[in-house]
């Protein structure tokens, strides 16, 4: 039946809005990148703790890319959110020789030895996003990335910078070092009172109802807070249902942010500007490559919080679509 | 077998025309455990969790249980012809981010990304169903190897086509609004928001139930997974029951992954992976046995609904969230005890 409507329907069944062309027209307009320097091809890897299908280590690898293309670089990538094979993969680039090594340190002491290996064999090493605590220990030249804590702290005071009484902090992989160090943060500095929900973020439907019923079970919340952009989108449908007034805030960025920071279905996003952490990777270990410069004497350099309110949202929203903030 | 018959004046009639009480017809039905677990579970966060009762709250419960029930159907039936799909969970992502892709990169209609969709998930469904019955490896590993494969393709093809691990928004394109209506709205039935994917869970419940107890498919059914070289030796068509039965998860799967894609417009790539578990769990718990040949489709809607309350009670009862996981288990555990306990009891009565 379906078949039979698709037939009559046929090949004229075009969309006159959205889809692909709407995004060429869009491209068309952005700059293509180019080698702008004359260095010999150093070839830089990078490994990660990201699992699969992670949108923020997209953005994270499209930053690293475009400095890799810039600075004339051959940039490999491989990930893995299980410790031990994240640190098989770094020994594996080790015996490739290669000119730099980007890791994060989510899981530290899993990775220590692997990290050593690869100073040890006149590697040098960067770490981004996780672990400022301990790069320096380990031996590597800087650290990239966001304090999370600091970055939770930022998001306490701005919801109490508007008024909130009690929020809910929406934790989407339970476990996880990082997402219990942001609320933390919130809860160090947000006057109100703070609750914690951990959802099953492989499942979209079950995080969208698990707010629901929150929501419903305490009429009281006034604010939540989700830690990964794609969560956000289904709280906002969760307070629909729920007939709750709570705003929505939300960690990091894509398009559907953006729009609903215009459109006010979203109060603010704190950005830890993960195109930034790859872009500044590789282009620093350019930079020791070509010129031994290490930046902030081997302190962490802080990509963010960046808090992001209806104001920027018109201006990030073309930078979300092209998959760069 | 006299031997064995009651020594009354029942002796000369066949036991299997004997007449049995309607309590005792009522016990023996395959969902009648689930039913008493369901009741024990909702009886039980009634009283921890105030807010567990109001009716907003139950039209949270019914959708988290329909967007597991809607996939617990075909996989109950699947498992009662004997057969396993590990590719479950996936597959719903996979048909999700076909129709997304397809409409965007075309610049199509919305509704024929959603046809063609139909058409692939259906293919990966036969495509299961053959594998398995030409080689007639186990279907776990069959599906196993789907799985694998299905997760790797969702996520290299996302990236490859769309640049990105997640599709592009479809929100402004043709065809989405009605779309939309017919896989993710809402409607307000007595002051309570009902979603859509509920009135497919209950209509899929009763479609299944009228195909395993009125249709010979149904028989077939029931045959293949109580034995499938006796079944075979009575004429039934083993491989096409089967493979009719993958189409059937198929299916399924490409009414969750509409559902997925017109709630959230958008689709995460790595989303999914493990779900399968998830329905497997709704089917056993609502009586299937995990070797074949015996449950029901109502069984696994009573299945779901029990992990629906379940995962939502807790979250109701505001308990502590550390703990959230190992309050999941232990209720879901509980609940398949105490089924298994009276269906033995039930048994032993007969």
């Amino acid at each position: 039946m379906l078949a039979a409507a698709l037939f009559a329907t046929g090949l004229t069944a075009c969309s006159s809005t959205g889809g692909k062309r709407a995004e060429d027209a869009r491209k068309a307009a952005a700059a293509q990148g180019r080698a702008a320097v004359n260095t010999p091809r150093w070839t830089f890897a990078m490994v990660t703790h990201s699992g699969d299908g992670d949108t923020f280590w997209d953005i994270v690898q499209s930053g690293a890319k475009q400095a890799a293309v810039k600075d004339n670089i051959n940039f490999l990538y491989a990930h893995s959110d299980e410790a031990q094979q994240q640190a098989q993969l770094i020994d594996s680039y080790v015996a490739k020789n290669v000119d730099g090594l980007i890791v994060t340190l989510a899981k530290p002491d899993a990775m220590k030895e692997a990290v050593h290996r690869a100073v040890k064999a006149g590697i040098p090493v960067i770490t981004v996003n996780s672990g400022s605590e301990v790069s320096q220990a380990f031996g590597a030249l800087t650290h990239i990335g966001q304090d999370e804590t600091v970055a939770g702290e930022a998001v306490g005071e701005e919801l109490d910078k508007r008024a909130k009484k009690k929020a809910l902090c929406v934790l989407h992989e339970q476990g996880n070092v990082g997402h219990e160090q942001r609320c933390g943060g919130v809860k160090k500095t947000f006057g109100g009172e703070l609750q914690n929900l951990y959802v099953d973020g492989t499942n979209m439907p079950d995080v969208q109802a698990s707010i629901e019923a929150k929501l419903q079970a305490d009429p009281a919340i006034d604010a939540v807070v989700t830690l990964g952009a794609p969560f956000a989108d289904a709280a906002v449908q969760a307070k629909k249902t729920a007939g709750s007034k709570a705003e929505i805030d939300t960690f990091d960025l894509n398009p559907k942010v953006a729009t609903g920071l215009q459109s006010g279905t979203l109060g603010f996003a704190v950005d830890q500007q993960p195109y930034l952490q790859g872009y500044e990777a590789v282009d620093l270990l350019w930079l020791y490559r070509y010129n031994a410069d290490v930046l902030g004497g081997g302190k962490p350099v802080l990509t963010g919080p960046q808090i992001v309110t209806k104001d920027d949202a018109a201006a990030l929203l073309e930078y979300t679509e092209r998959g760069t903030r | 077998m006299s031997s064995t018959a009651p020594a009354d004046d029942l002796d000369h009639v066949d036991e299997r025309l004997l007449r049995t009480s309607p309590l005792k017809k009522l016990l023996a039905r395959p969902e009648l455990g689930s039913v008493v677990g369901a009741l024990a579970v909702f009886l039980f966060f009634s009283v921890v969790a105030d807010s567990f009762l109001r009716a907003s709250s139950l039209g949270t419960v019914l959708y988290a249980a329909s967007t597991i029930g809607i996939m617990a159907v075909p996989v109950a039936l699947l498992m009662i012809g004997g057969e396993f799909d590990l590719s479950a969970g996936v597959l719903v992502t996979s048909s999700a981010l076909v129709s997304s892709m397809f409409s965007y990169q075309m610049t199509a209609n919305v509704w024929v990304g959603v046809g063609v969709s139909l058409l692939v998930t259906l293919a990966i469904g036969a495509f299961n169903g053959f594998m398995l019955t030409r080689t007639e490896l186990p279907s776990f590993i069959i599906t196993l190897g789907t799985f694998l494969m299905l997760t790797g393709l969702n996520l290299g093809l996302t990236k490859l086509i769309s640049g990105t691990v997640s599709t592009k928004t479809i929100a402004d394109m043709e065809g989405f609004p009605s779309a939309k209506a017919l896989f993710a709205s809402q409607v307000t039935v007595g002051g309570v928001d009902l979603k859509v994917t509920i009135l497919w869970w209950f209509g899929l419940v009763a479609v299944a139930t009228w195909i395993l107890l009125r249709t010979r498919f149904g028989n077939w059914i029931f045959a293949v997974g109580g034995g499938a070289d006796a079944a075979r030796a009575v004429g039934v068509p083993v491989h096409r029951t089967k493979i009719g039965l993958y189409l059937g998860v198929a299916f399924c799967a490409w009414i969750s992954g509409q559902h997925l894609l017109f709630s959230f417009d958008v689709v995460q790539s790595g989303e999914g992976v493990g779900n399968e578990l998830i329905y497997i769990i709704a089917a056993v718990i609502g009586g299937c046995l995990i070797t074949g040949g015996y449950g029901s489709a109502i069984g696994s809607a009573i299945g779901a609904f029990i992990f629906g309350m379940t995962s939502k009670g807790i979250v109701y009862a505001e308990w502590n969230p550390d703990w959230f996981k190992f309050f999941l288990g232990a209720m879901l555990l509980l609940a398949t005890l105490l089924n298994a306990w009276i269906r033995k009891r039930v048994e032993a009565t007969k």
